[in-house]
């Protein structure tokens, strides 16, 4: 069976005044459809940078990615945009609501871009979150929910359109330690519940035992990668290539 | 403690378009102001210069301009005789017997106006001493010919040296151009009076001016005419009566001018509150960090309220600058009092740029207060939580 | 919930923001709208002339007079079957910064040649019979408080003296824009008047009626060549080109008022665009989460210009709306002075597409900043 997301030799350089700064150098990933993957590393490793990527919201230098069997590298904004309202859900530290709409209206934001007619959307919305399990507070604002409450809403809002990789950027780093367990557990259920693939950037090791499977990047190269227990055969079975390492 | 004035510079120069947007904002509101209280104030000017205090100017009484006054020519001679009138060295009354009519003849860009023609008497030039002639020569009494005020010149058809004017049957040529020192007479077409007499509206003056041989003997004088049973005839300084012919236009101009100011006003501070709102929402990390350092309340208030009276009195003064290129533009209307042509060009004055600043500045001030005051209140929390 | 409701929640997120800019739009649309219909109504004054009747006037200038004479001559031209004649009279009553016209006519041919006068038939016939009779119109009764049946005396500037006057009738505009304030006695009085100074036996103008308007341009001429050598040569010409002549008059004014509306526009421009730029400002991180989501550059630039639509929209509808009501609901014409204000289709037009420029030039420059923003970067003022 082929990986669901497929990186190929994938190098990134930007290019800042007169310098030049290779953020991925030829990397190479596999991700099967319906892991849990962690991305661990210190700032500046390319994380990010590796997340954005895959997310669609960023196109690689050099290489190859190929997200259920669609070349994204070199598809043009228009269409990654098209892309990205398809096959993805982007959770963000910070949440990123949008303060002046009420919650299940912020979870049916995505859905605009889809043909779906208005009832469809509102139905949509309300099931999303009632997954998160925040059905009562559907009607309330942003800022009258507390930052777990918020990053629910979020993630309601990236499930919504069943997409096909769910991305999370640190997703508990700005929450404390019972709401951050909380939303660790929400994923943890959508990813063995609902069979979502979740690829997540984290700072923080607790988080990234929930994953199947964590990866570690070193200034712009994959280093190494833990496989919990019992997580093995899992790939396997999925037909996942062992990460391939190259000399950092 | 006050916070440094350079704070607030620094902080607009840090945002070029949004200083510069709202002081274009209020520097085309203050730029109106000038502008038109420039128009006013050019036209005025023109009239304002055209008398003198110590000329007496007689019309017919109850007529309200020289169209509509007549005076006969013994009421004229018996005005010449008075003992209060200067008199040239060979011993002739420095007095004018004026015709005065207005012609309807057509400008240089084919619409037509009505251009005032003055007959004038022979000491003319010795009553009204600003007039001086600029190009060609003087007019000679008993022929055909006029001196046409530089006001005109350009501006109507046919008056260019040696080029003819034609009033009725009679045409007259142009001998020269004359200068007035900006007043009302550069707008007019001179010749002799007897002359044009006899050519508009017969053998009545429309109006009589005399020189003071003592300016402090004008209410004596007055008296003596108004006493006089053969004389019916009202007797004004004739400073008086030409600032009198300008006073309706003007007030009308200057009125327009503020009311349009105001409305213009209005919209400006509207938009000078959303830029400071903004501005407050914007820096609220900013003022946190104030407050924490331990800045009062009141000095962030007067800080913000300071910033907005600096956009603007750069808008001030770029509106004033915008509106420098206007002084001396030369234009021409209808003055409905005398019902004559009077060419004037734009005036900006020092007192119309200096209230147009004030104006500015209550702009800014208005525009500031609210925003200011809501940047000292309760926006510590919120700027925390975000630092 | 759909893309309006977007649009609706930004403009209420500062909804004090948004009601200003609506409140300064519509008030700098206001002032264009009143300028532009102040120089309109003052060059279409010759729409109030017809162009049926004719004015003969003195080649001169309108202050010169013409020979009651004349009226012989005209009234046997071929192809005028009505002459009538006025004077100006220029008395002032009691404050000289009352203004008001006031003329002498020779009233039945003057009715008859005027349709626009309406009065009713017995306070015309009282008019008719009373040779020191006034006929007012209804504007000038209303500013003076004169009631049909006083005895008013105003006071001559050109005719010096105190004359008096009664009034027996009020008459009404039947056509919108035709003046309403004037005062109108009888000729036969004027007479009696200006004999004490010699002034008789001449007219101030000729008024006369044509057949057929296409023939108006030749019988002009020959009345005028017929004149040209006289001693009071004259200029005929159609009404509705003697009141143009007098818009002339004003010489620039129509450029300065052009000039006043457009830096009026620009202005406001200025403060709109400033907004819409600071609000656009404040929301870079949403469109990045926007454009994360899927919504491509067109989508933001949508939302971004229907929003600065219907700010402007709204500043349209009130200061557009506002000068309708006042001119031509209102009939707000400055107490008679300037009879037949009103906003045309035209100004209207032109007022909807500055707030259209207004709209797209505010959106603009947050549109294009936000279809700039390259979502990576954006992400990174969020994260």
């Amino acid at each position: 069976m082929t990986p669901l997301v497929d990186v190929q030799g994938v190098t990134k350089v930007y290019q800042r005044d007169s310098q030049q700064l290779t953020v991925l150098q030829a990397l190479d990933l596999t991700i099967a459809e319906g892991e849990y993957l962690a991305l661990m590393g210190p700032s500046g490793s390319g994380k990010t940078t590796l997340l954005n990527l895959l997310a669609g919201l960023d196109t690689p230098t050099d290489g190859s990615i190929r997200v259920a069997g669609e070349e994204i590298s070199r598809m043009k904004p228009k269409q990654l945009a098209a892309w990205r309202s398809r096959h993805v859900g982007f959770i963000f530290q910070l949440y990123n609501l949008i303060p002046v709409l009420t919650a299940v209206q912020n979870v049916e934001l995505p859905l605009l871009l889809t043909p779906l007619k208005k009832k469809e959307r509102r139905d949509h919305a309300e099931t999303a979150l009632r997954i998160v399990g925040l059905e009562e507070r559907m009607d309330h604002y942003p800022r009258q929910l507390s930052g777990g409450q918020e990053q629910r809403v979020g993630i309601a809002r990236a499930i919504v359109t069943d997409p096909t990789l769910i991305l999370a950027d640190e997703p508990t780093g700005d929450l404390d330690a019972s709401s951050a367990a909380e939303i660790l557990d929400l994923l943890t259920r959508l990813n063995t519940e609902f069979g979502k693939t979740i690829v997540m950037v984290t700072h923080d090791p607790h988080a990234a035992e929930q994953a199947g499977r964590t990866l570690h990047l070193e200034k712009g190269a994959l280093l190494e990668q833990r496989i919990r227990e019992g997580h093995g055969a899992a790939l396997a079975s999925a037909g996942s290539d062992a990460v391939q390492e190259r000399e950092p | 403690m006050r916070i440094p004035i350079v704070y607030n510079v620094r902080s607009l120069i840090q945002r070029p378009a949004t200083t510069l947007t709202t002081a274009l904002g209020i520097g085309f509101v203050v730029l109106t102001f000038v502008g038109m209280l420039a128009l006013a104030n050019g036209f005025r000017a023109a009239l304002i210069s055209t008398g003198r205090p110590d000329n007496v100017f007689v019309l017919r009484s109850g007529a309200d301009a020289e169209i509509s006054s007549s005076i006969d020519r013994d009421q004229a001679a018996i005005l010449r005789s008075l003992p209060e009138i200067a008199k040239l060295p060979d011993g002739r009354p420095i007095v004018s017997s004026d015709v005065y009519v207005v012609v309807a003849k057509p400008r240089v860009n084919g619409t037509e106006t009505h251009m005032p023609v003055r007959g004038v008497g022979a000491e003319a030039l010795a009553v009204r001493d600003q007039i001086s002639i600029a190009e060609g020569r003087m007019f000679e009494a008993g022929r055909p010919e006029v001196i046409v005020g530089r006001g005109l010149v350009g501006r109507m058809q046919d008056t260019e040296i040696g080029e003819r004017l034609r009033f009725g049957q009679q045409e007259f040529t142009v001998v020269g151009h004359f200068e007035a020192e900006g007043s009302a007479f550069e707008s007019e077409v001179w010749g002799d009076n007897e002359t044009l007499m006899s050519v508009f509206r017969g053998p009545v003056y429309q109006s009589v001016v005399m020189r003071l041989s003592d300016p402090a003997s004008f209410d004596r004088l007055k008296a003596r005419i108004e006493g006089d049973p053969r004389l019916q005839v009202d007797v004004e300084r004739e400073s008086q009566f030409f600032a009198d012919q300008a006073a309706l236009l003007t007030t009308m101009l200057r009125f327009v001018a503020i009311f349009v100011t105001a409305v213009m006003a209005v919209g400006a501070v509207f938009g000078a509150i959303n830029t400071m709102d903004a501005m407050v929402a914007a820096r609220g990390r900013e003022i946190a960090l104030l407050l924490t350092l331990g800045f009062r309340r009141r000095s962030v208030m007067a800080s913000f309220l300071l910033e907005s009276l600096l956009v603007a009195l750069a808008g001030g003064v770029l509106g004033c600058l915008l509106a420098l290129p206007i002084n001396g533009i030369r234009t021409s209307t209808t003055n409905w009092q005398s019902f004559g042509e009077v060419s004037f060009a734009f005036r900006v004055t020092p007192e119309s740029m200096i209230v147009g600043i004030a104006f500015a500045l209550v702009m800014g001030l208005i525009g500031g207060l609210l925003p200011a005051w809501r940047a000292a209140r309760g926006v510590v929390a919120e700027g925390l939580r975000r630092a | 919930m759909t893309r309006g409701t977007i649009v609706r929640a930004n403009l209420r997120r500062r909804l004090r923001r948004t009601i200003l800019t609506v409140l300064g739009l519509a008030v700098a649309i206001f002032l264009f709208v009143t300028l532009r219909t102040f120089l309109r109504t003052l060059q279409t004054v010759g729409d109030v002339g017809s162009e049926s009747r004719l004015i003969t006037s003195n080649k001169l200038g309108i202050v010169f007079p013409l020979p009651l004479a004349y009226r012989a001559r005209l009234t046997s031209q071929e192809g005028v079957h009505t002459v009538s004649y006025a004077t100006w009279f220029g008395a002032i009553y009691q404050d000289p910064r009352n203004f008001f016209a006031n003329f002498a006519i020779d009233a039945e041919s003057y009715l008859a040649l005027y349709p626009e006068i309406v009065v009713s038939d017995a306070q015309r016939q009282a008019w008719l019979a009373d040779r020191t009779g006034a006929l007012v119109g209804s504007r000038l009764m209303e500013q003076f408080g004169w009631s049909v049946g006083q005895t008013v005396t105003l006071t001559g500037t050109i005719f010096p003296g105190e004359h008096t006057f009664n009034i027996r009738g009020a008459y009404e505009a039947g056509m919108r824009g035709f003046d309403e304030r004037s005062f109108l006695f009888h000729h036969r009085y004027f007479d009696e008047i200006a004999r004490i100074s010699g002034g008789d036996g001449v007219a101030g103008w000729y008024v006369l009626g044509v057949s057929d308007p296409e023939r108006a341009p030749a019988i002009a001429q020959s009345i005028d060549a017929s004149y040209e050598n006289s001693a009071a040569p004259t200029r005929t010409q159609t009404e509705k080109a003697f009141n143009l002549a007098f818009v002339g008059l004003y010489g620039n004014i129509g450029f300065f008022l052009n000039a006043i509306g457009l830096a009026v526009v620009f202005a406001i421009l200025m403060v709109s665009a400033n907004t819409m730029a600071m609000s656009a400002r404040e929301r870079f991180s949403e469109v990045a989460v926007l454009k994360t989501l899927g919504f491509t550059d067109t989508d933001v630039l949508r939302l971004v210009l229907t929003e600065a639509a219907v700010v402007a929209g709204l500043g349209l509808v009130l200061g557009l709306g506002g000068a309708l009501l006042v001119f031509n609901l209102g009939s707000f014409d400055l107490g008679g002075f300037i009879p037949g204000l009103v906003v045309t289709p035209q100004i209207a037009l032109v007022a909807a597409g500055i707030a259209l420029l207004i709209a797209l030039a505010s959106g603009a420059v947050p549109a294009w900043q936000s279809a700039r923003l390259k979502v990576v970067d954006a992400l990174r003022y969020v994260a």
